[in-house]
């Protein structure tokens, strides 16, 4: 026995053909992958360096002021953020209180109710709608919708609403052109409505089948199975899906600037135009020089931070439904 | 005896079957499909008024998918269906016109996996009341209790009620699950493999529960651990391949089966 393992020992030992995998090139793949990953964290960090670096003479030059002034006037080089933050937020409100329904209710019928044929072509639907380019929706919103938006909505309500206290204001349009942050959040709407509705459609799959069955096994009607265990059981994670979809509304730039009419006014009336920060930068980028180009720099970290804390919040509410 | 090689025989008759109990459900010719497969072929059985009634038989027997029948849980997925008669106090459970949530309350169900809803200890109990009787909230709160202590459950969690129903052990939310199916006052329980997610010392409070809900409700109970069937029913039904190949009092059919296949299975010898 001895012998014989010895002599194993030895063969193997002295097989030519054999050799121990090299330490040096396992080290070099080590490396090549490592600086792949290396490289997303390196070009983040640029990105943002070279943002706050941008802007930094227009937070100086400001202060605190940059963010509530509501000035942005070239020619006298005064730069405020306040009616690009105000148009930002509005426009991306009104996309949640139109989309987040909508996308709930496509998602719960996806889930819930939908006859097995019908599955496929409305989620592809869904797919294909997400799948389009922005600028389509601006395209779409400017030349189509707006016009019959101008007509069928801002002009009869307008004379509605016309005198009326607090509608009135909110609801009146001096210029009934159909572009406008209610417009705006509109197209919005409709562009995150295929996240939310795909993200929380997933959400809902996640719960498993058997809790489903012990909510209609107690004689829960199909309202009372969703509203009371389903989504409470993944509130969180939905909360999640909304929020990216406020990531992406919140970030749009194309279809928006079409739609939103590029007005630095502080308006209470929703059909007046406004900015957001992004369609101001895609406006004015092209020509700035000087401080405002640091205004417009300023105003980019101001939206990337915004969003940037938006989506990752939102990541962790999503995460937090895989995790249980 | 030679065909007892679990030991069983001691538990076996602990409580004896009670034939001359009147017959809750009757089951007639079903036949059951999953699209085109027929996973259940003219089944007739009748189970008895407050006697546990053991479905037994190895994986894909169609066991469980009985069960299902009995509170029309298939019917959530379009490509299940049931031909036949199921007869509860005399009226057919399979025909359209039958309100199937009010069916669902009168037939009580409990899954594999304890499945707590998503609030708190209290309303677990009380969503399910709710749902089908509107009463002031001093009853309510003695109806919760009620359904408690009947699952052995009110002193666990008596000082915690309003907390999740999620934070209780495995065990005790499965109890919890079942005080939720005890609250509205079921006439039937369908049990389906209600251990099998659980540690011993939690199976055998679930166990003995059974025993004591037996004294006001018929169930039915779905098992893989034929020492459970043995110990916790009455009857014991023996399934294969979608076929009912033997049903009668569980002693007879652990110590005297009449067909060679229940002896093969009970004795392990296949399944």
């Amino acid at each position: 026995m001895v012998a014989l393992s010895q002599k194993l020992l030895v063969t193997s030992m002295d097989k030519p053909s054999r050799r121990s995998p090299s330490f040096n090139s396992d080290q070099i793949f080590r490396l090549a992958s490592l600086s792949s990953a290396l490289l997303v964290l390196i070009v983040l960090a640029g990105i943002i360096g070279s943002m706050i670096y941008g802007g930094l003479p227009a937070f100086r030059e400001f202060g605190l002021g940059f963010i509530t002034s509501s000035a942005w006037d070239v020619q006298r080089d005064e730069y405020g953020a306040w009616v690009a933050i105000v148009g930002t937020l509005t426009s991306a409100l009104i996309a949640l209180v139109i989309g987040v329904p909508i996308s709930v209710g496509i998602a719960i019928f996806l889930t819930q109710l939908c006859p097995p044929w019908l599955k496929r072509p409305i989620a592809t639907t869904i797919e294909l709608l997400a799948a389009v380019p922005s600028i389509i929706y601006g395209m779409w919103g400017l030349f189509v919708f707006a016009p019959l938006f101008a007509k069928f909505v801002q002009i009869p309500v307008s004379r509605i609403v016309e005198g009326l206290p607090v509608l009135g204001t909110i609801l009146y349009a001096r210029v009934p052109s159909g572009v406008g942050v209610l417009t705006a959040g509109i197209i919005l709407s409709i562009m995150i409505i295929p996240f939310i509705a795909s993200i929380t459609r997933d959400i809902l799959d996640q719960i498993p089948p058997v809790m489903r069955e012990s909510a209609y096994g107690i004689g829960c009607t199909t309202w009372e199975v969703v509203r009371h265990v389903l989504v409470p059981q993944v509130g969180v994670s939905i909360i999640g899906a909304i929020m990216l979809g406020l990531g992406r509304a919140l970030g749009e730039t194309m279809a928006v600037t079409f739609v939103v009419g590029n007005a630095n006014r502080l308006s209470l009336s929703l059909f007046d135009p406004g900015s957001t920060i992004a369609s101001r930068i895609a406006n004015e980028f092209n020509e700035a020089i000087g401080l405002q180009l640091n205004a417009l720099m300023a105003l980019g970290c101001i939206l990337f931070l915004v969003t940037f804390s938006v989506l990752v919040l939102a990541r962790l509410l999503v995460a937090r439904a895989t995790v249980k | 005896m030679s065909s007892i090689a679990l030991d069983t025989s001691s538990a076996i008759g602990k409580s004896t079957a009670n034939t001359a109990a009147p017959v809750r459900i009757a089951v007639r010719d079903l036949n059951f499909y999953y699209g085109d497969f027929r996973s259940l072929k003219d089944i007739s059985i009748d189970f008895y008024d407050r006697q546990v009634t053991a479905l037994i038989g190895p994986s894909g027997c169609g066991k469980s998918t009985l069960l299902r029948t009995f509170n029309r849980i298939y019917s959530l997925y379009p490509e299940q269906r049931a031909e036949g008669e199921i007869l509860l106090d005399g009226q057919n459970v399979l025909s359209p016109s039958i309100d199937v949530n009010e069916l669902r309350a009168r037939v009580g169900m409990v899954f594999q996996k304890p499945t707590p809803f998503p609030m708190s200890i209290y309303d677990n109990i009380a969503f399910g009341i709710r749902l089908y009787e509107n009463l002031p909230r001093s009853e309510l709160d003695g109806r919760v209790e009620e359904a408690l202590r009947k699952a052995a459950l009110w002193d666990e969690v008596k000082d915690k009620l309003r907390q999740s129903g999620m934070g209780l052990s495995g065990g005790q939310q499965q109890r919890l699950c079942i005080a939720r199916t005890i609250a509205q006052q079921p006439e039937v329980i369908l049990l389906d493999e209600p251990t099998s997610a659980l540690d011993p010392i939690s199976t055998g409070k679930i166990e003995e529960l059974i025993e004591h809900l037996r004294t006001e409700f018929t169930i039915v109970i779905v098992t893989h651990n034929m020492q459970q069937a043995a110990r916790i029913s009455q009857f014991t039904a023996f399934m294969y391949l979608g076929e009912l190949v033997e049903f009668g009092p569980t002693n007879k059919m652990f110590m005297t089966p009449t067909k060679k296949q229940t002896q093969d299975y009970i004795t392990g010898r296949f399944g």
